[in-house]
């Protein structure tokens, strides 16, 4: 059993839980996840580990609840404790001394930028950061994110906070600027921003890393179900990710193969009548 | 009942049927298929052994199990003793009972089977170790043996690792098994099917593990969570059972559709995540109506008859040679035929195509003839020209087997791989490393779950002998 420390709400169903993972905690790096299974008979959800104390032995999860699952993770009080937690999976991110490198998240793609962030802070490259939400009260993370960033810009559709619009637009200035142009950009987020992100970045060749989110079940290489065509080869997100050259990730396969059980977990919500969202997957 | 039969007397005995499940009946729903033997049934054809002082079925049993002598207590009524003879050789009895090609190993071998049938080992087996299940009051519980002080970690949850982590127990060392998956039992729990080796008989079984002082901690994935440079600075010896964990694709176009799934995927959320045959389960699956398994092996045809219990209107085998040469055990093959599976033979998949949403709509094939034999000794199929064509599908399994998976290994460098990644070590199971043994499917590729528990035997036999200073 891994014990959960504390659970707050960051924002409107996205929720940072801290919990015991002795194992995992001192071993984890930036860009890996874990497998959280709440009790007997429930789903095995793949989240990215967001940071890690391995001091005391504890790690943080950002999780977002879009289903049913996922609300059951976070329905889990402080003091309370979940079945399974197995990790860390994944390779971790690959990090090199970039001069300038943009880090973007998209929602609560910003929660699995953040660890990014951090290790990033630690490198000699310069960071502009970019996060983007719907309204103000999607946007997370700020504060911590600045903290580590040279700069932190702010995006939201409705423009309620920072500039109104999308993480794509500061991204094209920035490229325009040649004193601010990003060697690197991470990107992670929705697959359409992540996509949009890598269209733009293409033309000038500008290296573009995107962490992605498909269909999962072991996280060990075992079933297969989390594939991705990345340059004409099908990769196993678990274990060749879930990180790669978003210029070469099919991600109109992606996004097709991530509607999969669309329609049972909308049945599923529909019958619990407790979910307000339908589609996408819990993968922060 | 009483045992002093002439040989005439048994040899005038019939061979025992299995009562099996009504196959329409049994093809919509999860339950086990053989139903076992009635005591009088099992006693009977335990006579039918002539006790032949060759004893040829325990060579041919890859984990030595004396078996004339646990037939011969059941032929007495011995129960309990039949049922400390078989345990004492068997970690998993009551599992090879079910779920063990006996037809090519000690039934093979049987004399009996010369001018007839075999005496039904599989099925006594199971018997004994069923009754061994429900009358454990009645069996004297083990005698915990010393301590020997030494620690031993075994790397997987699965056939071998269990079976080397009771032989090991018993020899009174200090075991703790680190499972990757969040339950017990490895393929015999994601892999194997309810209604061929129910849930509750692994969990008995691993339960008699765990009285042995037998420590398992799930969640545990060697490679990531530890590597093996930890296991080995905190144990004795180390003996990796992490099985072929990644399937083989099919490299062909459509893999990627909505509806296609490895053999893995399928079987894992239906038995491991319980999609489909659970109402209450979280766990989506695509069922289908129509549904094509690429395969011939006894995975392929525990994909197929899922297929139908799930509701498959039709479940069809895609095989490229012909039924002569499929690999999975006869009583599947004819289990599968007899719940209403199609059998394509000569029939190798080209293409899976896709409707305009992505989701599987055909599996495209063509038609093949067996040529000349090739290295393996099988017959070559080779295409028939112009023979293609295509069979509308909602859902493709691909079963054409596994790989090893290279999470363990890639993190260990000085542990040797063969070229298809599989950890070379000797007959008894000892790796390039001291102290490091390895058995089951990451040692062999994909095999069967006796061939595992021998390994498993063998190396425990071994990591004993290398603790004791003998090796």
């Amino acid at each position: 059993m891994f014990e959960v420390i504390s659970n707050d709400i960051l924002a409107p169903n996205l929720h940072r839980m801290v919990i015991r993972a002795p194992r995992i905690a001192p071993v984890r790096r930036p860009g890996q996840f874990v497998i959280v299974r709440v009790g007997r008979g429930d789903e095995r959800i793949p989240l990215t580990i967001g940071d890690a104390d391995p001091a005391v032995g504890t790690i943080t999860l950002f999780i977002q609840a879009i289903g049913a699952s996922t609300r059951k993770i976070v329905a889990i009080p402080a003091g309370g404790s979940i079945l399974d937690v197995a990790g860390p999976l994944g390779k971790p991110t690959h990090l090199a001394n970039w001069k300038r490198v943009a880090c973007i998240g998209g929602g609560v793609g910003t929660a699995v930028l953040f660890p990014l962030v951090k290790a990033l802070a630690a490198t000699e490259s310069q960071i502009t950061t970019i996060i983007g939400g719907r309204s103000s009260q999607y946007v997370i993370l700020a504060d911590e994110l600045a903290a580590l960033s040279e700069t932190l810009l702010i995006t939201t559709e409705d423009g309620s906070l920072g500039r109104k619009g999308f993480v794509t637009a500061e991204l094209s200035e920035l490229i325009a600027d040649p004193l601010r142009t990003p060697d690197a950009v991470f990107a992670i987020g929705p697959v359409p921003m992540m996509r949009a992100i890598a269209e733009l970045t293409r033309p000038h060749g500008i290296e573009t890393i995107v962490s992605l989110n498909p269909i999962m079940i072991d996280g060990t290489g075992m079933c297969g179900g989390c594939r991705v065509v990345v340059d004409g080869e099908s990769k196993f997100a678990c274990v060749d990710g879930p990180e790669f050259d978003g210029h070469l990730v099919d991600f109109a396969g992606l996004s097709d193969r991530l509607t999969t059980y669309r329609d049972q977990e909308a049945a599923l919500c529909h019958a619990a009548n407790e979910c307000k969202l339908t589609t996408g997957v819990a993968h922060v | 009942m009483c045992n002093n039969l002439t040989a005439k007397e048994r040899l005038a005995i019939d061979r025992v049927h299995m009562p099996e499940l009504d196959a329409e009946l049994r093809s919509r729903n999860f339950e086990e298929v053989n139903q076992g033997l009635a005591r009088e049934e099992a006693v009977r054809e335990a006579q039918r052994c002539i006790q032949c002082k060759t004893r040829p079925c325990v060579e041919g049993c890859p984990v030595g199990v004396s078996i004339p002598e646990f037939i011969d207590a059941l032929a007495a009524e011995k129960l309990p003793k039949a049922a400390r003879i078989l345990q004492g050789d068997n970690a998993l009895p009551a599992v090879c009972g079910r779920v063990c090609p006996q037809e090519s190993q000690c039934e093979a071998r049987c004399v009996r089977g010369v001018k007839g049938e075999a005496v039904a080992i599989g099925y006594l087996e199971r018997f004994v170790a069923d009754w061994a299940m429900t009358n454990a009051d009645k069996l004297r519980s083990e005698p915990l043996p010393t301590g020997t002080g030494k620690k031993v970690a075994v790397v997987g949850c699965g056939p071998a690792g269990l079976t080397a982590a009771g032989e090991l127990a018993r020899k009174g060392h200090t075991v703790t098994i680190f499972e990757a998956l969040h339950d017990t039992g490895g393929v015999l729990r994601y892999g194997i099917p309810e209604f061929r080796l129910p849930k509750e008989i692994i969990d008995v079984e691993v339960d008699r593990l765990l009285a042995l002082g037998v420590e398992i901690e799930c969640n545990v994935i060697i490679g990531k969570t530890m590597t093996l440079d930890q296991l080995r600075e905190q144990f004795d010896a180390v003996f990796i059972a992490n099985g072929a964990g990644l399937p083989v694709m099919l490299n062909m176009p459509g893999e990627n559709l909505k509806g296609v799934y490895s053999a893995n995927e399928f079987l894992t959320r239906v038995n491991l995540m319980e999609a489909g045959c659970n109402p209450n389960s979280p766990t989506p699956i695509i069922k289908g109506n129509s549904v094509a398994v690429i395969g011939g092996g006894n995975t392929a045809m525990d994909c197929v008859r899922t297929a139908r219990r799930l509701g498959a209107e039709r479940a069809m085998i895609i095989y490229r040679r012909s039924e002569a040469e499929m690999p999975a055990r006869i009583e599947e093959i004819r289990h599968a035929k007899e719940e209403g599976v199609e059998f394509v033979m000569l029939t190798a998949p080209l293409e899976i195509i896709g409707d305009d949403k992505g989701w599987t709509a055909a599996l495209s094939c063509e038609k093949m003839e067996l040529g000349q034999s090739d290295e393996s000794g099988r017959r070559k199929p080779v295409p028939v020209a112009n023979s293609r064509y295509e069979v509308p599908v909602d859902v493709v399994v691909n079963a054409i087997g596994t790989r090893s998976n290279p999470l363990l290994t890639a993190t260990a460098p000085d542990l040797a791989l063969n070229k298809w990644g599989n950890i070379v070590s000797d007959e008894q199971g000892a790796t390039s490393i001291p102290g490091v043994f390895a058995g089951g499917d990451i040692v062999r590729g994909g095999a069967t779950v006796i061939l595992a528990m021998g390994d498993g035997k063998q190396a425990a036999a071994a990591i004993h002998g290398f603790l004791s200073g003998a090796a």
